[in-house]
């Protein structure tokens, strides 16, 4: 392991390994990503891989839709040995009380605006996109063929492997176990296999991104809460696009393997880092999916898993420079959707650690607008 | 090239998984997110033992050292109709 370095990525998930790809290419080559396990160990890897760009706010919008350019073309700009695996089939939101319906209409004329591609679908018409949707209750859906999948552990990958082309070092199985400061700045990483003076770190450790920040005497307003999913084996086509219901929690969608991902936003959850999986939520989940699904009743489930979902008092990221430790950057508080955010915040994050003119405004991502009392509520979240 | 099928679920061959570890995958949850192996309906119950024998060939760890994917529920496949019905 080297002994400094110009910039310290914590953290091997779709984030880390973006930001330090994003560095690289600007120039900034003497980085080192420290992972305590192994690319997509944590949230990245544990995530339902659904990629939309139906969101309620010009921040979200904006975030998602550059990612999704990206993610078109990332196995030729990664240069990637494998495949992404990016199926754009589509995400049918799902509307079961006229409130929600209301609130879908307003995303739908904000997101036409920035010329989304996006549908307001009544019940039949949902039902022709999914056919064996059950729309007891059913409102209204809209419907953005253009959402879909991607493939959390190889676009993680793709980005580790073009980062270190460039020079990158990714050291896996690597602990973090403090943070050096010296007259208001940071001086050091230190971690189970030695030290590594650098001025720079980047706080990308997901749901350990608080106890990161600690490290480095930082309070951040975050907190991990598990999330459960499962899956089944893989079968027949059966549904095109991801189907979601803010309304219930839940997201579903047959990945291009065949197997059907089917996960949900539990209350009430404890507060903590546990991502053990529990029997509680497959009869919860089964009786749930099988009720707007029939057929799936047929689908055998093969396994089952969780993650943490790192939440932020208003379930949008913080990105960016924290104003009290120069030197300390944080791409964290993804909230449940930092996977399909990841391509866009790589290059936000490298252009703001590096001082260029950053793509998209994002200092209204701050840390500090929960000081400010500008929290930035994004209506559409699981 | 040793094209003997390993993963039965997946359709993987013994050559897939060499070239996956000579890229850098060092443990069996490294390969099981890149090449999906044990990710299908026998969840790693056929494959693992001949995974882990090829991982200790190609990096020389001891398969007694070996960390192992986490096992959870549930153990044979199940359908969603028999959960939903089931009661608690």
């Amino acid at each position: 392991m080297k002994k400094t370095a110009e910039v310290v990525v914590i953290g091997g998930g779709v984030s880390g390994a973006a930001i330090a790809y994003n560095l690289a290419k600007r120039g900034c080559k003497d980085v080192v990503v420290l992972e305590k396990e192994y690319l997509s160990s944590g949230a990245t890897g544990r995530c339902g891989a659904g990629v939309r760009q139906q969101w309620g706010t010009e921040m979200n919008l904006r975030l998602s839709m550059g990612s999704m350019r990206m993610f078109e073309r990332m196995n030729e700009e990664l240069e990637y040995r494998g495949d992404i695996e990016l199926t754009q089939t589509g995400y049918l939101l799902v509307a079961y009380n006229e409130r929600q319906w209301e609130q879908f209409g307003k995303n739908v004329e904000l997101q036409h605006q920035f010329g989304l591609d996006v549908r307001k679908l009544k019940p039949r018409e949902a039902r022709e996109v999914v056919p064996c949707l059950n729309i007891d209750g059913l409102v209204g859906a809209t419907y953005c063929p253009t959402d879909g999948f991607c493939n959390p552990f190889h676009v993680t990958q793709a980005y580790a492997e073009a980062a270190e082309r460039l020079g990158v070092e990714i050291e896996t199985f690597t602990t973090v176990t403090g943070i050096e400061r010296n007259n208001g700045g940071i001086s050091g990483v230190v971690t189970d296999k030695g030290k590594i003076s650098a001025p720079i770190v980047v706080d990308a450790a997901g749901g350990w991104s608080q106890e990161i920040a600690m490290m480095a005497g930082l309070e951040l307003p975050v907190y991990s809460e598990r999330h459960q999913v499962m899956i089944t084996e893989p079968v027949d086509p059966l549904f095109a696009p991801m189907v979601m219901s803010f309304q219930h929690g839940f997201y579903t969608q047959q990945t291009p393997h065949g197997s059907i991902i089917i996960g949900m936003g539990e209350k009430d959850l404890p507060h903590d880092t546990d991502v053990r999986a529990s029997w509680q939520f497959l009869h919860k989940m089964s009786k749930l999916i099988t009720w707007v699904l029939p057929p799936l009743e047929k689908a055998k489930v093969v396994r089952q898993w969780a993650g943490m979902y790192n939440m932020t008092p208003d379930k949008t990221p913080i990105l960016g420079a924290h104003p009290d430790l120069e030197g300390f950057h944080m791409a964290l508080g993804y909230s449940g959707h930092g996977f399909m955010i990841a391509p866009m915040v790589g290059v936000l994050l490298a252009e703001s650690i590096l001082g260029l003119p950053a793509s998209l405004p994002m200092d209204k991502l701050d840390v500090g607008r929960f000081q400010r009392g500008e929290l930035f509520v994004e209506p559409s979240v699981v | 090239m040793d094209n003997k099928i390993i993963c039965r679920c997946e359709d993987l061959t013994e050559e897939e998984i060499r070239q996956e570890i000579r890229q850098g995958a060092r443990t069996l949850d490294e390969l099981k997110r890149l090449t999906r192996t044990g990710m299908g309906p026998c969840q790693g119950k056929t494959c693992r033992p001949m995974i882990m024998r090829i991982l200790a060939e190609e990096t020389g760890v001891r398969l007694e050292d070996m960390v192992t994917p986490t096992v959870r529920q549930p153990l044979v496949p199940i359908t969603l109709g028999d959960l939903a019905h089931e009661e608690n």
